[in-house]
């Protein structure tokens, strides 16, 4: 079981307000990614769900049950953190048992889940060795070893892959998702990286200066962003904002269009110059230059032979426009 | 960065520590200052008499307070004076390329593991002793007259003794301070036409700036408080020529039992300490930031 | 990265620092020698007395005239049961004030600190009578909590700085895992600074076996440390060169040896882990 819910919860460190106040509920089973950029409280709010940080009002509960002044090692939770932190004076095995030990298990129960999973994790072969001996890869697997070991109510996860070079990640961030598959449990997971958030999440929160910006599936972030700053947030590359003319035609304030939804065409309502082209063979990014607009950040097929310095013609794809008001929100 | 849980918890788990030392500082003070205002002499015990202010009065008017308190800063000074210059050119020294590295480097160091009384003692008979010290054959043979040391320079001698005892200390953290040194900045500013004195006063001097503050907190408040190296070889003598402070109090409270004259004494030295602590910690407060 | 040195210029160094150490260990190797010599041969002048036959007459008169062995005792007991003593105490403090700071952490080390800086003259008058009232003279019970207390600021500020350098997140990590606060502590913390506390204990230890104010206030001959033993030779004995020769030789010989073997955790120690 892993339902956990928020209720009012604010949290300030002294008189500064890092999360105002805030309701969310997350049901068992459930894969929620909170994404956000640096300093808008996510870690915070996970180490207040952890109990590494007291709320300063507002209620925790999990499964039912208040847990808002139980202390970490009384809430079933397991956590990964961004170091590891792995036990370094203990080996593999002994970094994997020490929850089970602390909690008192029978050793043979304790010895066979320890076996288990290091099964699951491919950590067989590296039992005996201590932590410092082993890759970031590895370690990291050790850091879930040790959450999984317990079958807490619901796993936190606070960026645990940042400190693990980019084709590693991708890697990680496939076992972690297989793992919630086969496991099922409540998965709790912080990042500033929107790709990890996308691909990885049933459930995205995205924060900002503490606040819930917006809660839903990564499609509907994608097709639906309540707001400017999802807008700006959720996709790669970002979404092209716009103001001025361009907005107003629409009747809006803010205009959003992705790169991916503007059409490289022989003729269209915008005209510019090229000023950068990325060409990746799969896909090609262009910044163009659009007079009366600014600059727009376009998306074309990977063998688009526009260069630095070309003009070219542009046709947003009407039913994919994002039309803002005054405050940012997304106009129905 | 904590809960109410651990707070809770740590305050409980310092306050061992901070009672104990907060007891050990203020119940021996406290009986202190009470005695400083009494007549109390251990010769007769249960007739003491409230004296005012008379214990401060004759201890700070006796020529000897003034001697012994020349006499502590002479000694502070002058060994900090020894032990961070010779610290800081043994250092740089020992921290070139040379054979036997490992072995010089104990030999360096182990004067700090010799007891205050041992290295005193030896100090004083076998190398100081006018006439089977070593200085005194080495005199002899070229012909010289031998110098009596703790009689014709007392307080010369102990400083030197104290500043044998602790220039390893400087030394080794001196050297410890060298070695993690940035190569690259040396060789960045070599490049730039800098000379080795150029060097040495922009780059090395700055980065030994920290570890010359640690130097000198830990030996002051060691220094403050020397005590053995004196009971062994002078008794303080001649005169007061090397009393200290601490000396001074002891022979006031325990040689000549007036308790309430050693008293008044101690309270002083606690001043003077104090003052002396305020900006010591000034000090480190900027440079030791924990 | 290192640059080739000149032969010459390293063997010019060589000669210099090999120098410069034999002159600052001679009074040590001066009086190890010596101590092998008979009173007669020891107040000779230097080279006659090198040359003169080797002996251990010194150490049994010394033995049989002082006992060596208790003073040993003593000193080994009080350094060591001090040291632990202000571990214990200190551990737990230093916890704290490394990984849930407050504002005013900072002031609370710094004034532990200043308590060190408390002349002991200023309280030996009352020490001393408290002592003589609670039949505490010459004690060693008295002396360890005398010293446990004069050491405890240095080691809390040592284990502070080593323990500030481990990850709290290790901590949390453990809370996390289901640990309580002992746990923590003793399973966590404590293992994972053992460098730290060695050299903390190391430092800690010599302080305490070289204290040589209240060793000598508090103490005559029944929980007398060596610093105590050694002072007995001040007068007149101090003129038997030889006896007190071996006799410093045997004070200081069991912390040089220690000293010399962990010479790499004292200096870090040393330094408050201020230097790196």
């Amino acid at each position: 079981m892993g339902k956990i819910t928020l209720s009012n919860v604010r949290k300030s460190f002294g008189e500064v307000d890092v999360i105002p106040s805030l309701d969310l509920s997350i049901e068992n089973g459930e894969f929620v990614v909170f994404v956000g950029p640096s300093g808008c409280g996510k870690s915070t709010l996970l180490r207040l769900i952890a109990g590494l940080e007291d709320t300063t009002s507002g209620a925790i509960e999990i499964d039912g049950k208040d847990a808002t002044t139980l202390p970490p090692a009384k809430r079933g939770l397991a956590m990964v953190f961004q170091s590891y932190a792995l036990y370094p004076h203990m080996s593999v095995k002994k970094n994997i048992l020490f929850p089970l030990k602390m909690a008192g298990m029978d050793p043979a129960e304790a010895e066979k889940r320890v076996a288990n999973a290091a099964k699951v994790l491919n950590l067989t072969n590296y039992l005996d060795r201590r932590p410092g001996q082993l890759s970031g890869g590895q370690r990291q697997r050790v850091a879930i070893g040790r959450a999984i070991v317990r079958e807490p109510a619901a796993f936190l996860f606070d960026e645990p892959l940042s400190n693990l070079d980019a084709a590693l990640r991708v890697n990680m961030r496939q076992e972690i998702s297989e793992l919630h598959q086969t496991l099922k449990t409540t998965m709790i997971y912080v990042t500033h990286d929107q790709v990890e958030a996308m691909t990885m999440a049933d459930k995205i929160v995205v924060l900002n200066a503490g606040r819930i910006e917006q809660v839903g599936s990564p499609l509907e972030l994608y097709r639906a962003p309540a707001n400017t700053f999802v807008a700006g947030f959720i996709g790669s590359p970002k979404m092209n904002l716009l103001g001025g003319a361009a907005a107003e035609q629409v009747g809006a304030t803010t205009l959003g269009i992705r790169p991916e939804h503007i059409d490289i065409v022989e003729d269209g309502p915008w005209r510019g110059v090229v000023g950068l082209s990325e060409h990746l063979g799969s896909d090609t990014f262009l910044k163009v230059n659009v007079e009366g607009i600014g600059t727009l950040t376009v998306r074309g097929s990977g063998e688009i032979p526009q260069r630095h310095g070309d003009s070219i013609a542009l046709r947003p794809q009407a039913d994919k426009l994002h039309r803002f008001g005054p405050d940012g929100k997304a106009l129905k | 960065m904590a809960t109410e849980h651990s707070r809770t918890a740590a305050r409980l788990m310092v306050s061992p520590a901070v009672i104990l030392l907060f007891l050990w500082m203020i119940v021996p003070l406290g009986m202190t200052i009470y005695f400083s205002f009494l007549r109390y002499n251990l010769l007769n015990p249960g007739m003491e008499t409230f004296a005012g202010f008379d214990n401060y009065y004759y201890f700070l008017t006796n020529a000897a307070f003034w001697d012994a308190l020349i006499n502590t800063v002479t000694l502070v000074v002058g060994v900090l004076v020894i032990t961070v210059f010779g610290g800081i050119a043994l250092a740089l020294l020992l921290d070139q390329p040379f054979w036997g590295q490992g072995i010089v480097r104990v030999l360096v160091i182990a004067p700090f593991f010799v007891m205050p009384t041992v290295s005193a003692l030896v100090w004083k008979n076998m190398f100081m002793n006018p006439v089977n010290g070593v200085f005194a054959h080495i005199a002899k043979s070229l012909g010289l007259q031998p110098f009596d040391f703790l009689s014709q320079a007392p307080l010369a001698s102990i400083i030197l003794i104290v500043a044998w005892s602790w220039l390893p200390f400087a030394t080794l953290i001196l050297l410890t301070a060298l070695q993690s040194l940035d190569r690259e900045q040396q060789e960045a500013a070599e490049m730039d036409g800098a000379s080795v004195l150029a060097r040495f006063w922009y780059l090395t001097v700055p980065h030994l700036t920290r570890s010359i503050t640690v130097v000198v907190l830990i030996q002051t408040i060691f220094l403050l408080s020397v005590f053995a190296e004196i009971l062994v070889t002078t008794n303080g003598g001649p005169g007061t020529a090397s009393t200290n402070i601490p000396y001074l109090v002891y022979a006031q409270s325990l040689l000549n039992f007036d308790v309430g004259g050693g008293s008044a004494g101690g309270i002083v030295a606690v001043i003077l300490a104090n003052i002396v602590a305020f900006f010591l910690m000034r000090m480190i407060g900027k440079n030791l930031d924990a | 990265m290192a640059r080739k040195t000149t032969q010459t210029r390293k063997a010019v160094v060589t000669i210099a620092a090999w120098l410069i150490g034999i002159v600052i260990f001679f009074p040590i190797l001066w009086t190890i020698l010596m101590s092998f010599k008979s009173e007669g041969d020891a107040i000779k002048a230097p080279l006659a007395m090198l040359s003169s036959p080797w002996t251990l007459e010194s150490y049994g008169e010394v033995q049989a005239r002082s006992n060596y062995a208790l003073h040993f005792w003593n000193s080994v007991v009080l350094s060591l049961g001090s040291t632990l003593l202000a571990l214990l105490i200190a551990i737990p403090a230093a916890w704290a004030m490394a990984f849930v700071p407050g504002k005013r952490t900072k002031d609370l080390l710094m004034w532990m600190l200043s308590t060190k800086m408390m002349p002991a003259v200023g309280v030996l008058v009352p020490m001393y009578l408290m002592f003589r009232d609670l039949g505490l003279l010459d004690s060693r019970i008295g002396l360890v909590g005398v010293l446990t207390l004069i050491n405890l600021p240095i080691v809390i500020w040592m284990l502070y700085t080593y323990f500030k350098e481990i990850p709290g997140e290790i901590l949390e990590a453990s809370r996390m895992d289901g640990a309580s606060l002992r746990s923590e502590i003793l399973y966590v913390l404590t293992p994972m600074a053992v460098p730290g506390i060695a050299s903390t204990m190391l430092l800690n230890i010599i302080l305490a076996w070289n204290e040589a104010f209240w060793t000598l206030q508090l103490t005559t001959s029944k929980a007398a440390p060596l610093t105590q033993f050694i002072a007995s030779y001040s007068s007149p004995e101090g003129l038997f060169y030889a006896k007190l020769s071996a006799a410093s030789t045997m004070a200081i010989a069991p912390i040089l040896i220690l000293g010399w073997f962990s010479q790499k955790q004292l200096v870090r120690g040393l330094t408050f882990g201020a230097v790196k």
